[in-house]
């Protein structure tokens, strides 16, 4: 079963306590992606792409696994999960992170 | 999962992420550094066993769970018990009908390892299980509302350790956990910060690598609790490594080692004034507290490097 269907059915009460997984077990996590804290920001840091020298540190030390880090190590704001703390804008070297409203 | 054995960079970390988004711990929580670069630094096949905390609490609200790993979720006082109990079937499992092994970290908060834990703790050093146990030190009951615990420093304001007429903030000073551990003759310990990912990191593999029961003690400052901007998280955690109030160490067979040199700490005011909850030591009438605080702090570091120097086995 997939992380979905199975947080889905939980959440709607489709499983009695006969077809629950033995303890409650949740077999197929993480199923907390399917949970967006992306919600709880109030200001969103937005990378300026042209002053970033990719060194991973903002992907590194965001808490909440909302900086992508891609392929070519481009670092990408995962803005369904992040929170806005703003750790990403003071830990980057050449500030090019800003927070902006919104 | 990585295949080197020691990271040197950063970009030698891997990508996959073991502790997963859309967590709740809060906005800025060092405590979810901890655990995302701790589940980053795994060499294969892990069990983690979780007491409960902060963490507990907001990685696994039903049916939602942040763990890309088998994970347990025990009481505050057992975590090492149950991880002792996992480990040993284990290895008996391996023994008998060829299971593969695994490795099982037993994560802990401060409440939950300084305090309530800590009989079970140090029931799983003495019997030498193969265990890692990390205790994340945000010095303080922070998920229950911020009340002291063993980790709380001298004179931090919590709720139950109110800065007022009556107490300048928490009268005792904070336990010595690597000292606790270390006294169980065990052949790792070491203390670690958020701020210093590869040490951390490296010393996590270290830790797997070696046979019997390791403890690393990270502390991850936490936004309520210290009473802070959350963006100030890694700088904060920096800044106890350079002013000397959290040394980063370990102990190996005994062996005392500096892991991050500070020769020239900045002044410890630097770390505290940046958290209201030692706001007030910074006030005239608590001046000596503070120094008190200070004194601490520098006899600590001064006890570290003279058993660093000296090499005598503690
Ligand atoms: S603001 Fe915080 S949560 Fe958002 S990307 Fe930056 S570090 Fe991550
Ligand atoms: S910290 Fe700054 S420079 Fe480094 S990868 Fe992130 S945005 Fe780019």
């Amino acid at each position: 079963m997939s992380a979905k269907s199975d947080v889905k059915k939980i959440l709607k009460g489709e499983f009695t306590y006969k077809t629950l997984p033995m303890s409650a077990m949740i077999l197929s996590p993480p199923t907390s992606p399917e949970y967006k804290t992306g919600t709880w920001r109030v200001k969103k840091p937005v990378i300026d792409q042209s002053k970033c020298i990719r060194c991973l540190l903002c992907w590194v030390y965001c808490p909440d696994m909302a900086i992508m880090r891609l392929e070519d190590d481009h670092v990408k704001i995962d803005y369904d999960y992040c929170k806005g703390c703003g750790i990403c804008v003071s830990v980057c070297p050449v500030k090019a992170i800003k927070m902006e409203e919104g | 999962m990585s295949e080197l054995k020691y990271f040197k960079t950063v970009k030698e970390i891997p990508r996959e992420d073991r502790f997963a988004k859309g967590h709740r711990l809060c906005a800025g929580c060092g405590a979810a550094i901890a655990m995302k670069l701790a589940m980053k630094a795994v060499r294969g096949p892990t069990v983690v066993v979780n007491a409960t905390g902060c963490v507990e609490v907001a990685t696994t609200c039903y049916p939602y769970s942040a763990w890309a790993v088998p994970y347990i979720h025990v009481a505050f006082e057992n975590t090492a018990a149950v991880a002792s109990g996992i480990i040993e079937a284990n290895r008996i499992l391996n023994k008998k009908r060829g299971w593969k092994l695994y490795d099982v970290i037993a994560i802990g908060g401060d409440g939950g390892t300084f305090d309530i834990g800590l009989q079970a703790l140090s029931g799983a050093l003495e019997r030498g299980h193969n265990l890692l146990y990390i205790c994340y030190d945000n010095e303080a009951y922070m998920n229950t509302g911020i009340q002291r615990s063993g980790a709380t420093p001298l004179g931090a304001a919590t709720t139950t350790s109110p800065a007022g007429t009556i107490i300048p903030g928490k009268p005792q000073r904070k336990k010595d956990l690597i000292g606790i551990a270390v006294a169980h003759r065990i052949p790792y310990a070491a203390t670690a910060s958020i701020a210093y990912p590869i040490d951390y990191m490296n010393k996590i593999r270290k830790a797997l690598e070696i046979e019997g029961p390791k403890v690393i003690h990270v502390l991850t400052p936490c936004v309520p609790g210290w009473r802070y901007s959350p963006s100030d998280t890694i700088k904060l955690a920096r800044l106890a490594v350079e002013t000397r109030y959290f040394p980063v160490y370990e102990v190996e067979n005994g062996r005392v080692k500096i892991t991050i040199k500070v020769d020239r700490p900045k002044p410890v005011e630097e770390f505290l004034k940046l958290q209201r909850r030692f706001a007030h030591l910074l006030k005239p009438e608590n001046a000596h507290i503070l120094e008190a605080l200070k004194r601490g702090l520098e006899e600590n570091w001064e006890r570290l490097v003279k058993l660093e120097e000296s090499g005598v086995i503690i």
